[in-house]
């Protein structure tokens, strides 16, 4: 099928990108480098008087223990660490294709913007009159934000996509009890992220779940069986993370305000719908991007990200503050909503993270953010078709930016498990798709391949999903024992947990 | 219209045909009308990267630049060796995801292994996570634990806490109901005066505190004591390179700020918040946690564990929220504090506490006054005659930061928080004091 489909002339990731990396024999840690009379650094000379420390405090204040490091010389710790990048996949190396993620490319362009100068050496504590370059920003970025949500206002100041979850509950309390709401619940998805019910908890609410119906959507029957007047509101994905967008979402609105609830918008997905439509147009009232994904801040092997929280009008009084605002035609300075529910972030956000995703916005504009949610909704969508002959997708609908796909036929006829077919894709130089995530999906693979992968890639990643199919029927045990061209195999993670070792010193003591 | 798509209109058209569509708003078929945009977004794009740099180049003017700085209250300007820069700029650091797929992340979870290992010798801890969002969102973490293993719902937190860490801390403990009570680093010290008829959750004490003064940490490990409850210590990581450490004082928890760690000021982030914990309290460890183990082979590998704590898992029932961190950020402090040694870290402590010395014995003999005692590290507090945000713009002027404006919430006096690095100079210093005489006139 394959070759009628297309023809590749060369598929950027894939083998190309593979393995093996780098050296076979493990990298000792920087501890084991360590010897006495080594080092790295080096200082300022300040010119200052001689003095020791031991004479300006007393011993009583003092550290007990001598403190050890390391000792490496500079050589040494650059081989270290550039031999330690040698074992760590990345978007930069190939396909990442891990479905809720969003791993597109981060454009070189904006890393530079994150070294510029007259940015990055800004105290967070400096006066107004010496930001204003700063809260300029900041406030554009916003008001960027708020078109693009379809929203009025909006705190930069979460870190990450759960602490805007987090915020936005926060947001959603206050607003009720600002009214003498006596609200107890917040119902989520059966299909939501986990973030979702950890921040319900830690917002001071229980959570109620609703069930998916047979589309893969919100159950309107089983949403109307929760609803009564104590329930605060709900959190939603749209599209959902079975990559569905929720269609019955104006019904859903309706539906929760009846009860005096409010909807919170989760960004995970809004790379499907940038330019297409918007959370504020859907009826949310809270909304939180993640702009390491939506808007390709990289995400540093886990992290910073930027949770930015937009709002409707009636929530504008109760956002986080101190907050970036305009206040006449050049002038900027922080002001403090009348009701804010108070401080998030120790400063001002993930400010070089919200400086990168500035730079993205400007330089794509509506077209271009338009172009990337098409893309994105092409590449997922084509990427289903081509493969829903050798796996099945859990749900045979169009999907947005990502698809979801069940192992679990395949499991049963042939021992081959969602976890096998992405342990053999590591092997075949690609990233794995999200496993076992969402929860109701049995054997579930979650492939977002985002608009940035060429087609080129995407056939060869099929073609790579196919083979390993093919394989499983013959030789399940090749499958099993998958990955080997990397630089560990499949790392016992059950020792792991039950012999803790989370330093070195645990690790030569133990 | 630039973009970084690489479809190219023949494929989009290929690609359309595969799916049986003629046009690629079919896509978007089944969104209902009433809810699709009419019009494009309100967003004009530039038209090339240049584009984008010449009008960032612009705004960046906008910020005062070259402003020599005195101000800390958590956030130091301090040395970072090209080394840091470049190793943290790696792209296969920066580009990757959360280590799901250890077989293909054993650098970033090796490096972050080492991160832990860095932050528990510092602390003189057990276990460190692999990093949370800030200083602040390290203490609220550090609180909900302590409510949550004494089934106590209140706290004492330290006046001396960045009143921005606790403003965070009043803001979150609204979901949790947690009750903050706070007390004086002179109050929670003074164990035997101390009315112990009712129990808290924890104490919290930052030290160095706000005003830069040192607390006596093992006095309010006493009161913790009587108490019964957990102790978390709040403490800048270049200080505890040379001061009795969290752990020395017997603490439950430590927390800080790892920005001083390889980070640039960059307005307030990313920074890293530091954690670390005793053994007996890691099941309630929040964020990702690196353990070392084996693969099918049996050689030495890496990976994320005790993961039946976080989010993905335990969903409501998680204690923390946490998924995505700072990991790259922590990466920075692992490289950075391989660079410095332990003798490098140790030296920058006492450079800057030389300083700070320094700037504050000629302050006195220009007639300064100061809030607290002599002990202090790279950072106190200035009694000023004039207003401080009126000092701060004179001293702009002057082309210095010239320190934080803090308002003592218990005396309702405001101070200047200033802090010298390993960075300052004797000339710098003496400039200082010169301008701040006139500024403060």
């Amino acid at each position: 099928m394959s070759d009628t489909v297309f023809k590749i002339k060369a598929a950027p990731g894939g083998k190309a990108s593979s393995i093996p990396l780098m050296g076979n024999d493990g990298e000792p840690t920087i501890f084991e480098y360590a010897k006495p009379g080594r080092k790295s650094y080096n200082l300022l000379d300040q010119k200052l008087p001689t003095g020791e420390l031991n004479d300006l405090l007393p011993a009583s204040y003092l550290r007990v223990n001598k403190l050890e490091l390391t000792e490496v010389s500079e050589r040494d710790l650059v081989g270290h660490f550039t031999r330690l990048t040698h074992r760590q996949y990345s978007v930069d190396l190939g396909a990442y294709p891990l479905g809720s993620c969003t791993m597109k490319y981060n454009p070189k362009f904006c890393d530079e913007l994150a070294f510029m100068s007259s940015f990055n050496t800004c105290h967070p504590s400096a006066p107004e009159a010496v930001v204003q370059g700063w809260l300029e920003l900041m406030v554009n970025l916003e008001e960027a934000l708020c078109e693009i949500t379809g929203m009025k206002a909006a705190t930069l100041q979460p870190a990450a996509g759960a602490q805007g979850e987090l915020t936005g509950l926060l947001l959603m309390r206050a607003w009720h009890d600002d009214r003498s709401h006596n609200k107890t619940t917040i119902i989520i998805p059966d299909t939501a992220h986990g973030t979702n019910p950890a921040s319900v908890t830690l917002g001071g609410y229980k959570v109620k779940t609703v069930g998916t119906n047979e589309k893969g959507l919100v159950d309107i029957e089983s949403l109307k069986s929760l609803l009564d007047d104590e329930v605060a509101g709900i959190m939603l994905t749209n599209p959902n993370t079975l990559g569905l967008f929720e269609e019955e979402i104006q019904e859903v609105a309706s539906l929760i305000h009846s009860v005096d609830g409010l909807l919170y918008y989760d960004g995970a997905n809004l790379n499907a719908i940038l330019g297409k439509v918007r959370p504020g147009d859907m009826g949310f009232d809270i909304v939180h991007l993640n702009l390491h994904k939506t808007f390709a801040t990289p995400h540093g092997g886990g992290g910073p990200g930027a949770g930015p929280v937009a709002v409707s009008e009636r929530i504008i009084d109760f956002l986080p503050g101190p907050k970036p605002t305009r206040l006449g035609t050049n002038s900027y300075g922080y002001t403090t909503p009348i009701k804010s529910i108070g401080r998030i972030h120790s400063w001002h956000g993930n400010a070089l993270v919200l400086l990168r995703a500035f730079g993205y916005i400007l330089f794509h504009g509506s077209e271009g953010l338009e172009k990337i949610s098409e893309m994105a909704v092409l590449n997922a969508n084509w990427l289903k078709r081509r493969l829903e002959d050798t796996i099945t997708p859990a749900y045979n609908r169009p999907v947005m930016h990502e698809v979801v796909m069940t192992a679990q036929d395949l499991a049963k006829d042939h021992n081959l498990k969602a976890l096998d077919i992405a342990k053999a894709l590591l092997d075949e130089g690609f990233h794995a798709p999200t496993i076992y995530f969402p929860l109701l999906v049995h054997e579930a693979l979650m492939f977002e391949p985002t608009e940035t992968e060429s087609l080129d890639t995407l056939e060869a990643l099929a073609r790579s999903v196919e083979k390993i199919i093919a394989q499983s029927k013959t030789n399940i045990d090749d499958i099993k024992s998958a990955p080997r061209n990397t630089p560990v195999q499949r790392v016992d993670e059950a020792l792991a947990a039950r012999k803790l070792l989370a330093t070195y010193d645990a690790a030569i003591n133990k | 219209m630039p973009s970084f798509v690489p479809h190219t209109q023949q494929e989009i058209k290929s690609m359309l045909e595969f799916l049986g569509l003629e046009d690629i708003d079919e896509l978007y078929d089944h969104i209902p009308v009433a809810l699709k945009l009419t019009q494009s977004l309100a967003i004009t794009a530039l038209s090339s990267e240049f584009d984008v740099i010449d009008q960032f180049t612009e705004i960046g003017n906008r910020n005062t630049k070259d402003l020599i700085c005195f101000a800390g209250y958590g956030a130091y300007d301090r040395l970072i060796p090209a080394v840091t820069k470049q190793l943290a700029s790696r792209s296969e650091f920066v580009t990757a995801y959360t280590p799901y797929q250890p077989e293909v992340a054993q650098g970033v979870l090796q490096a972050i292994f080492e991160y832990q290992t860095f932050v528990t010798r510092l602390y003189g801890m057990d276990i460190a996570n692999a990093s949370l969002y800030d200083g602040a969102s390290a203490l609220v973490e550090a609180v909900n634990i302590a409510t949550s293993v004494k089934g106590n719902k209140s706290v004492f937190v330290s006046e001396g806490v960045f009143h921005n860490y606790r403003q965070v801390l009043g803001t979150f403990v609204k979901g949790t109901q947690t009750n903050i009570i706070i007390k004086t680093d002179k109050e929670l010290e003074d164990f035997d005066a101390f009315d112990t008829s009712n129990t808290v959750a924890a104490v919290v004490v930052q030290s160095p505190n706000r005003y830069g003064n040192l607390v006596d940490l093992d006095k309010v490990k006493q009161l913790c004591d009587r108490l019964g409850c957990l102790y978390i210590v709040a403490m800048d990581p270049i200080a505890a390179s040379v001061l009795k450490t969290p752990g020395e004082a017997g603490a439950d928890i430590a927390i800080g700020e790892g920005q001083v760690l390889g980070m640039p000021l960059s307005f307030g982030g990313p920074y890293l918040g530091l954690f670390a914990l005793k053994q007996d309290l890691v099941r309630k460890l929040p964020g990702r946690l690196v353990g070392q183990t084996v693969d099918t082979s049996g050689k030495k590998a890496y990976v994320t564990t005790l993961r039946s704590r976080e989010q993905d898992i335990r969903r409501e029932k998680a204690s923390s929220n946490v998924c995505t961190n700072q990991t790259l950020m922590a990466v920075t402090a692992a490289i950075q504090l391989s660079w410095l040694g332990s003798k490098g870290i140790t030296e920058v402590a006492a450079n800057s506490s030389k300083a700070a010395h320094y700037l504050r014995s000629i302050l006195k003999s220009e007639g300064f006054e100061f809030y607290g005692d002599d002990l202090f590290l790279f950072e106190f507090s200035v009694k000023l005659k004039q207003k401080v945000d009126d000092v701060l713009q004179r001293m702009v002027d002057e082309g210095f930061l010239a320190g934080v404006k803090v308002l003592n919430e218990i005396d309702g006096q405001e101070y200047l928080v200033v802090a010298t690095t390993e960075k300052r100079t004797a000339s710098q210093i003496d400039a200082f004091v010169k301008a701040l005489v006139k500024a403060d006139n």
